[in-house]
């Protein structure tokens, strides 16, 4: 290994003066299993990756009135996600600035202020110090700012999604979105008035490294074989294998889906040319679910002719919107990844209903939801537990030190196979491993950059 | 429950007619401030009779006996695990598990498929089943409302854990005996990240 470049501040425990030649971890075709699985290089991705570049945090929806929070984390950081009492969402070091208590210890809630339990402290949801026990027994003045809450410096939302970065030198969110951002539009406005709230969760934790979870969020490679179980399942009953994602089963690079990168990290896979194109195609793909023959007879007396496009509303979308390092948007779920260390990951399935209000939905938007939150458990319960297992044997896969490589060539080198088009986006069949590839190289350089990153607090 | 007035109800296990707006107001009105003093059932021989119920419905599921286990459900049965503590609308709330008959046996079926890759190998499960308390439903005389504490012992992988909370049978009269119409099971840490919840609870 060569010599050490800078990441910003170097992470503690390496004393800045640990050598990582990223150039050798992270080749065209390769990744070496340290990425993975060294604590330094995981202690370094909290600063430069969760940090350095913008997160996801949460959804608006989820903190919908003034002084509502949620705690959070971006990386390693407790935050809390609060509307503060003028409206403004701010990022909050869940820290109190006296010994370092976290302030809050619930998940949710309504607060005007948070008191530290251990000394008192006080401080407003603004994050500015209120006031301290016995303040006579200070000789300073304790409204020097720098005893108001840290906060992440830039937090900005796009249609919803609340977004932070350290990073002073970042682009506008809108920016570093760019081609993914109308992306993000189409799977929000094919809900009538194009919003969606929050309601709860399929909450998973696994023994692996975060990017386990990223690098299978575009991966059009591995669905015929990790879920084979649901494959098989949501098919029982069709002969034709015609349910769920049984477009993968067979030469699924012939089909007209397609992953597409679009830069900074971020990709997308789009499965929805491979649905028929009219009302009622993406309803005919959901596997069975409680209480779909039901609720179909009942739409089609009540509504006729439209009844198929409102099933639809609760059909699961077939898309994977992926931004980087920890956001998915896929079917109707906004999936979240909470790094919890080197080889511990959460990974959040929060579930969307429907907000509807033009009122274009009239009465239908109740059971279209109701609907809609069974269809959204069903991957969870039969698909992902076993990627999650997946994703744990590959982490103890790579526990093996002489074996080093994991390989991402897949359609690598195959002539036309990968396409490179105007907007600098990249397109390639949808089992290609060209965005696994392509995230990396965005990895490799927020990990080189020296990252120009900061705090702020009220002043 | 709903089935069409027609002709003969289709098969629930083939079909989810009966998972609509009426039973999702039933589960609510069932499933919130049942347990109740005033509706406790004191009789000793009762309560163990459905001790005895419970118990076996451990037992199967430890054994991995799904067909006997799906026997003692009622035909049009519902499996719940909320996401809350205090398990809300499941009409606006996404649910660890929410099945019905067919789902259920999709659970099954998926576990047998042998491609399972959460459950291969398969969990191996001991379950306790404690603090058995009965109630009368309101205003239904052939069903009963029961409370108890459960303690699953899980090995997997290469370790042991626990996975634990309490859970609310609707069983109903069937012959001389009794059919489980709804389960809920509320694991006490279900709003927060699980790992590997893939076997049946």
């Amino acid at each position: 290994m060569t010599a050490l470049e800078k990441i910003g501040s170097p992470p503690s425990r390496l004393g800045g003066t640990a050598l990582y030649d990223w150039d050798y971890l992270v080749q065209e075709d390769r990744a070496h299993r340290l990425i993975y699985t060294d604590p330094g290089i995981f202690e370094a991705e909290m600063t430069n990756i969760f940090g350095g570049t913008w997160t996801y945090l949460a959804h608006e929806s989820e903190i919908p009135h003034d002084n509502d929070f949620i705690t959070r984390r971006m990386g390693l950081r407790p935050l809390i996600i609060v509307r503060d009492s003028a409206g403004k969402i701010r990022a909050l070091y869940n820290r109190c600035t006296h010994r370092g208590t976290t302030l809050c210890r619930w998940d949710k809630g309504n607060a005007k202020s948070f008191q530290c339990p251990y000394h008192g402290w006080n401080f407003l949801n603004t994050g500015r110090l209120r006031g301290v026990p016995w303040p006579e027994g200070y000789a300073d003045d304790m409204r020097d700012p720098k005893y108001n809450i840290a906060q992440v410096p830039r937090v900005e939302s796009y249609r919803g999604f609340i977004f932070g970065t350290l990073n002073t030198d970042a682009l506008p969110l809108i920016e570093h979105l760019g081609p993914i951002a109308p992306i993000i539009d189409e799977w929000l406005d094919r809900n009538p008035g194009g919003k969606v709230a929050v309601c709860e969760a399929n909450r998973f934790k696994f023994k692996g490294n975060w990017k386990l979870a990223y690098d299978n969020s575009c991966d059009g490679y591995h669905v015929a074989y990790s879920h084979r179980s649901l494959l098989e399942t949501e098919n029982r009953f069709a002969g034709e294998n015609a349910k769920g994602m049984a477009y993968y089963r067979n030469s699924p690079d012939t089909q007209p889906m397609y992953m597409r990168y679009t830069g900074r990290g971020n990709h997308f896979k789009d499965k929805r040319p491979n649905l028929e194109q009219r009302p009622g195609g993406l309803w005919a793909l959901e596997s069975a679910h409680p209480g779909m023959e039901h609720y179909e007879a009942e739409f089609i007396k009540r509504y006729g002719d439209r009844a198929f496009a409102l099933l639809d509303l609760a059909g699961s979308e077939p898309v994977n919107i992926n931004v980087f390092p920890n956001f998915s948007l896929l079917g109707n779920h906004i999936q979240v990844f909470e790094p919890i260390g080197v080889g511990e990951t959460n990974a959040i399935w929060y579930g969307t209903m429907i907000v509807d209000e033009s009122g274009r939905l009239g009465d239908a938007t109740g059971d279209i939801n109701a609907l809609r939150m069974r269809t959204q458990e069903g991957f969870p319960n039969f698909g992902e537990v076993d990627d999650i297992a997946n994703f744990e044997q590959i982490q103890r896969g790579l526990m093996a030190p002489e074996d080093e490589w994991v390989y991402m060539h897949r359609g690598l080198g195959i002539p036309g196979r990968v396409k490179k088009h105007d907007d600098g986006s990249i397109t390639a069949p949808a089992t290609d491993e060209a965005f696994m590839r392509e995230h990396f190289k965005e990895w490799k350089r927020l990990m080189k950059a020296p990252a120009n990153l900061a705090i702020q607090r009220e002043p | 429950m709903n089935a069409p007035a027609t002709t003969k109800a289709p098969d629930p296990s083939r079909s989810s007619y009966y998972v609509d707006d009426a039973l999702y107001r039933q589960l609510i009105a069932d499933f919130s401030d049942w347990q109740d003093d005033a509706r406790a059932v004191a009789d000793v021989a009762v309560r163990d009779e459905f001790r005895r119920l419970l118990e076996r419905e451990a037992r199967l599921l430890d054994q991995l006996r799904y067909e006997d286990w799906l026997n003692m459900y009622a035909a049009e049965c519902i499996y719940w695990v909320p996401s809350t503590p205090n398990a809300g609308d499941p009409r606006r709330e996404i649910s660890v598990m929410f099945d019905d008959r067919r789902r259920l046996e999709d659970r099954v079926y998926r576990l047998r498929t042998g491609f399972a890759w959460s459950q291969a190998p398969a969990s191996r499960t001991v379950r306790l089943i404690t603090n058995v308390e009965v109630f009368f439903a309101t205003a239904r005389d052939d069903t009963r409302m029961l409370r108890s504490n459960f303690l699953i012992s899980e090995f997997w992988g290469d370790e042991i854990r626990v996975l634990t909370g309490w859970a609310g049978h609707r069983v109903v009269r069937d012959g001389d005996g009794w059919k489980i119409q709804v389960k809920q099971v509320n694991l006490i840490d279900c709003d927060q990240c699980i790992r590997n919840p893939s076997i049946i609870l």
